[in-house]
């Protein structure tokens, strides 16, 4: 991979009135692309590059923040205070990523702030997945196992993305995603091997999410209307398919040494194919949910704007604050940056 | 719920300190996906994080974390009913954070300066209670000092949690320390911080007859019960199982 000073004087610069021709632009990134280079925030990029990462990237940032209520809702109520102390770390390091991923979304001219909004006004989505609510304590566990090693599965190959800050904030989110996967599964076993009841909650639990996980690589490859673009551009690496079938090959031997089943009557190892063949997945569920008629998605979306709302008196008395005794630089630092974007 | 810990180590003393830390860990995480900015969801998950750490070496010295966590009833827990009032807005959060942890880092410190049992404990938490502290005071600044209604709503939270305060004074069994110095210096350290915040020093008593040390012998305010139905519902409704 080239340096970032060695791209800078070989690619045209977004800001820079490079002397060449916009033609050369396109065939610069092109070739960079090609030869697997990280496009970087200087760096020309076409604007449906830029659209769509700030779309996807958006979305994911959004998702973590989101992601924290159905999990949030246990804290209160985790059985042990080991427990309790690992699910806190965890909601705490879904925040930490919601941050990356904004400032990673931000490299590409848009703000937090107007990010939020989007999300609050329903014009920007978050996964379907934390639409579903967490009836028992057995759903930390699944949420865990199962929604976090989805989303390993899909993050992993982000990290080498086209796109470096992309890229680099991946690197870092999936080393602390696996780690939550690995204390969900702990989790699950436990109960698994626990008592009668804490089997009974867990499998349970496993049964509700399990197919929600499976939809969380999205729609199947001949009607995802990204994905083809997105695998171009590199900022996709395999397909929905793909990924799918490979979380189920990894989840079928991990439930069996949990004790657990999966809900599925279809699930069996194909010889031929290497994979384990499974089950249809009901996708008029999945549209739905996307629309807003899962179980939760008002809830989630009103939590959130509350948070947000009954916050402004207290961000607005930061930046009053900042303006008094700091002579207004950090006010005027945030000018300036936001002129230089537009 | 009998208690044996280590004979060096005083039970009460573990147990008041413990259930502070306990208790208040379990407001602030009912913070969790409602803070006014993301920044402050990571920094209330740290502090509660901070202080369930403190709680959890701290009620081990006493007994079994999870029994003393969860089998108790609300007579029997001895933390502060500072720490027990409920978070209210971001205002109430801050001067309820401010008066603790400006309270448990200068005892922190004292007892890090001793040679009794609790010394290396204190050692490790006066470190994190440093930034707790410090967490707290820059927010006060800002609400105190940053719009009318900022200003407004951090005076009436001070005001509203000062009878709370003096509670924290009353002599503990099994800790040495000059409690009548400490409040001093707490006092100063508040006063001086309020002052920067354009607050003044809340009026009014700081304790009442009936409620001087309360907390501390197991008399708690009425939300109290309530937040120990949620925090210990599932682990009783198993009883005996391993989580």
């Amino acid at each position: 991979m080239a340096t970032a000073a060695a791209q800078r004087t070989a690619r045209p610069q977004a800001d820079g009135a490079a002397a060449r021709e916009p033609a050369d632009y396109q065939r610069v990134f092109d070739a960079a692309v090609a030869a697997d280079e990280r496009i970087e925030p200087r760096d020309w990029m076409p604007d449906a590059y830029r659209a769509t990462l700030v779309r996807q990237i958006a979305q994911h940032a959004h998702s973590e923040i989101i992601g924290m209520q159905p999990e949030a809702n246990w804290i209160t109520r985790a059985p042990s205070l080991r427990r309790k102390a690992i699910l806190m770390a965890k909601v705490q390091d879904e925040a930490g990523h919601g941050l990356y991923l904004y400032s990673a979304a931000e490299t590409l001219g848009t703000g937090r702030d107007e990010l939020l909004d989007k999300l609050h006004s329903g014009r920007q989505k978050y996964s379907s997945i934390f639409n579903y609510p967490t009836l028992t304590w057995a759903d930390v566990g699944a949420i865990g196992w199962l929604v976090d090693g989805a989303a390993i599965t899909n993050q992993v190959p982000l990290c080498r993305c086209s796109y470096g800050p992309y890229a680099r904030a991946m690197v870092r989110i999936c080393k602390e995603e696996s780690f939550h996967q690995r204390q969900g599964y702990e989790l699950l076993l436990a109960l698994s091997k626990g008592t009668p009841e804490q089997h009974a909650m867990a499998q349970d639990a496993v049964d509700r999410w399990w197919w929600p996980s499976l939809m969380m690589f999205g729609p199947p490859d001949d009607e995802s209307q990204h994905s083809a673009q997105s695998m171009a551009w590199k900022i996709k690496r395999h397909s929905n398919d793909e990924l799918r079938q490979r979380f189920v090959d990894i989840c079928v031997p991990q439930a069996e040494s949990l004790g657990l089943t999966l809900p599925d009557p279809d699930l069996t190892w194909n010889e031929e194919r290497g994979h384990y063949d499974f089950g249809p997945i009901d996708w008029s569920e999945f549209w739905d949910v996307l629309k807003g008629n899962g179980p939760c998605n008002e809830q989630r979306l009103t939590q959130r704007k509350r948070a947000h709302d009954e916050g402004a008196w207290v961000r607005e008395a930061a930046a009053a604050y900042a303006a008094k005794h700091t002579g207004g630089a950090e006010a005027a630092a945030h000018e300036t940056t936001g002129a230089e974007r537009a | 719920m009998t208690a044996t810990g280590p004979a060096t180590v005083p039970v009460t003393a573990a147990l008041a300190l413990g259930d502070d830390a306990l208790v208040l860990s379990h407001r602030l995480g009912e913070w969790a996906g409602h803070a006014p900015v993301l920044e402050e969801e990571v920094a209330l998950a740290n502090i509660a994080l901070d202080l369930l750490g403190q709680a959890r070496v701290l009620l081990s010295l006493a007994g079994d974390e999870d029994e003393l966590a969860y089998l108790r009833e609300e007579r029997a827990f001895r933390n502060l009913q500072l720490v027990e009032q409920p978070n209210g807005d971001f205002a109430h959060t801050i001067a309820r954070q401010l008066y603790f942890s400006t309270y448990q880092h200068l005892l922190h410190a004292e007892l890090a300066a001793s040679d009794g049992p609790f010394a290396p404990l204190a050692a490790k938490a006066v470190k994190e209670v440093a930034y707790h502290r410090d967490h707290a005071e820059q927010w006060t600044l800002r609400l105190g000092d940053g719009t009318e209604t900022s200003h407004e709503r951090m005076r009436r939270a001070c005001a509203a949690l000062w009878r709370f305060t003096g509670e924290m004074f009353q002599p503990v069994l099994g800790l040495d320390v000059d409690w009548a110095a400490l409040e001093s210096r707490w006092l100063e350290s508040v006063t001086e911080v309020l002052g920067r915040a354009t607050l003044s020093l809340p009026e009014g008593p700081r304790t009442g007859a009936w409620s001087a040390g309360a907390g501390r012998q197991g008399i708690h305010t009425e939300s109290f019960g309530r937040m120990l139905a949620e925090m210990q519902h599932l682990h009783r409704s198993h009883p005996g199982a391993s989580w």
